[in-house]
């Protein structure tokens, strides 16, 4: 896929921002000194005025965001993953989710590629944390028409909305004239009758790639692309299993909690089957390029490609 | 509404405080009777507000960030017609729409859901923001607890109140000296709390919580400052109002039986009657 366009998922949240300020004028964006790196720069140059910076203070920023929300506005209130859904967890659970407040909370620089900053800044619980507030919806985009196409779709939706966006570029895979974001769908990216690899974010291209390699040896792999992890597209994860028989999950976080666990969640009440969940494996990243981490932990397609290929013999 | 008009319906409001919490069998009083003239003064003379129309669009916020004290929030409501003073023996009980902490969906005249301290704070900066970034005019209060200001968040959200000048925010202290543990200054000392919203770059107001005079002109003072949020630091009695939980940390988090609610209630009556006199 070398000679695809690569886009990191934060820009296309910033630039998705900017188009929606010069629609909504309800939107208001908030950051709490990371205009630079979440993106929402590129938003306070277009619209000063709905841009909010909070200094460093990201409890504070997701109450007042909520606040912004009780009274009729549609804050999108940005942080690293590690703050939004970590820091200030408690604030997210009892100030946006119980009183199911219409917050957006964008979060990039999840999971292990984002690299050199090492395993303080990189998140791989959010999903896991996130899950567990009832009526939150996550969106993990696997690349920028994706990712833009969910910020739109988290804007028109009124309720909690957490979003998943990284650090490092990834590969435009998506075709923006056909790509058609339905939140809670799955997407079958390439049928297979063997296995079923369900992926969500940064794993995705992997996955498509690791297929490709698997199928040089015979192994006809079905990928799905879950960009919502939550509500989680049961239908489709039931088919996939049925069809099948063998499930492998691929995300950059923690096996605990994250996609695998949703999957698990729903296979094993309705339809149980064997699962390998490919993850951070209860374990915290370190510092290097984001490249070299996830060919580390696996996550790259060679680490997809292996691991799958070792749960199908 | 007069001072003594005031001062007989804040002895309602007690008197809801107080039965609520003994038909819950569990419940914060020492904290609701100490704001109790404070929650009267707002719902019945301060705030924008409309009972019939509970989320009409202009109307002023309040939010409880001291959400424990719920009762005195559900008391005041109540008196002020959002709906009726029985429901109030539904304090806590499964299907109630009267949470042990306030939830904004459930009870009419709920402007945020709060419980967990140091939140509400924030969440009234953000409505006042709101209405900053709209040109709206309602205006935004939030009542917290001494005890709540070891909470981080709560100088976070005062750093960044008064950084945008939100000078249509009213925060109040109800400073009644107690918190679970004991004395708030034996317990990690919060004083000097005007000093401290000062430096936060607010305008300060001390006054006696059971003054009614004082409240008023602490409002007033408040409304006419420009370019810089206020904070009222109200010196209180906890249990204001019920001779046995005055100044008694034992009485934050703890129902009276039934014959402590007999003696309250009597207490209360008492206080009716000489307001009556006057």
């Amino acid at each position: 896929m070398s000679e695809v366009e690569k886009i990191a998922t934060r820009a296309s949240y910033g630039n998705a921002l900017v188009e929606l300020g010069n629609e909504k004028d309800d939107l208001v964006v908030l950051t709490a000194d990371l205009a630079a790196a979440t993106m929402t720069g590129v938003f306070a140059k277009a619209h000063p005025d709905k841009h909010i910076n909070c200094g460093i203070a990201e409890s504070n920023m997701t109450c007042i965001a909520a606040g912004l929300a009780a009274t009729g506005k549609v804050p999108f209130a940005s942080s690293f993953a590690m703050f939004s859904a970590g820091r200030a967890f408690e604030q997210v659970r009892n100030s946006i989710g119980y009183p199911h407040l219409n917050v957006k909370i964008g979060a990039t620089h999840a999971g292990v590629s984002v690299g050199e900053d090492g395993a303080s800044h990189q998140c791989n619980e959010d999903i896991a944390l996130m899950r567990t507030i009832p009526g939150m919806v996550i969106i993990n985009p696997a690349d920028d028409v994706e990712a833009r196409a969910a910020v739109r779709a988290a804007y028109e939706y009124v309720g909690p909305v957490y979003m998943r966006f990284g650090r490092a570029a990834v590969p435009v895979f998506n075709d923006e004239k056909t790509y058609k974001f339905e939140m809670g769908k799955g997407i079958v990216l390439r049928e297979g009758k063997d296995v079923s690899i369900i992926a969500t974010g940064i794993t995705v291209p992997a996955s498509i790639e690791a297929a490709e390699m698997l199928a040089k040896d015979g192994i006809d792999a079905e990928v799905i692309n879950i960009h919502t992890i939550k509500p989680l597209d049961e239908e489709l994860i039931l088919k996939t299993a049925k069809k099948t028989g063998k499930v492998v999950t691929a995300e950059e976080h923690s096996i605990i909690g994250g996609l695998g666990s949703a999957v698990c969640d729903v296979l094993s009440e309705k339809l149980p089957t064997p699962v390998f969940k490919i993850g951070m494996r209860d374990v915290f990243g370190e510092s290097g390029t984001a490249a070299q981490l996830l060919h580390k932990y696996l996550l790259d397609a060679e680490g997809i490609y292996d691991q799958v290929k070792k749960f199908v013999k | 509404m007069n001072n003594l008009d005031l001062a007989k319906t804040a002895n309602e409001v007690r008197k809801g405080i107080v039965t609520a919490v003994h038909s819950a069998k569990a419940g914060h009083p020492g904290g609701s009777l100490s704001c109790a003239d404070l929650m009267t003064y707002l719902y019945f003379e301060e705030m924008n507000i409309d009972p019939k129309d509970p989320q009409k669009a202009d109307r002023d916020r309040f939010v409880l960030s001291k959400g424990h004290c719920a009762p005195a929030l559900y008391s005041a409501l109540a008196q002020r017609g959002y709906f009726p003073v029985e429901e109030l023996t539904t304090l806590r009980k499964l299907g109630s729409h009267l949470q042990g902490h306030p939830c904004m969906q459930h009870t009419p005249g709920v402007d945020m859901s709060s419980g967990s301290l140091g939140q509400g704070i924030s969440v009234a900066v953000g409505m006042a923001l709101s209405a900053k970034l709209s040109n709206d005019s309602y205006r935004v209060y939030t009542l917290l607890g001494d005890g709540e200001l070891a909470e981080g968040q709560v100088w976070e959200a005062s750093m960044f109140a008064g950084h945008k000048h939100l000078d249509n925010l009213v925060v109040i202290v109800d400073n009644n000296g107690l918190q679970i543990d004991g004395k708030i200054e034996d317990v990690c000392n919060p004083y000097p709390i005007d000093k401290k919203f000062e430096a936060f770059n607010f305008h300060v107001i001390n006054i006696d919580a059971h003054d009614f005079d004082q409240i008023r002109a602490a409002f007033a003072e408040a409304k006419e400052t420009k370019g810089m949020p206020t904070a009222i630091i109200m010196k209180s009695i906890k249990g204001k109002g019920v001779s046995f939980m005055e100044n008694q940390a034992g009485w934050h988090g703890k129902a009276p039986n039934d014959e402590q609610y007999e003696i309250a209630m009597e207490d209360l009556k008492k206080v009716g009657e000489a307001l009556c006199q006057k």
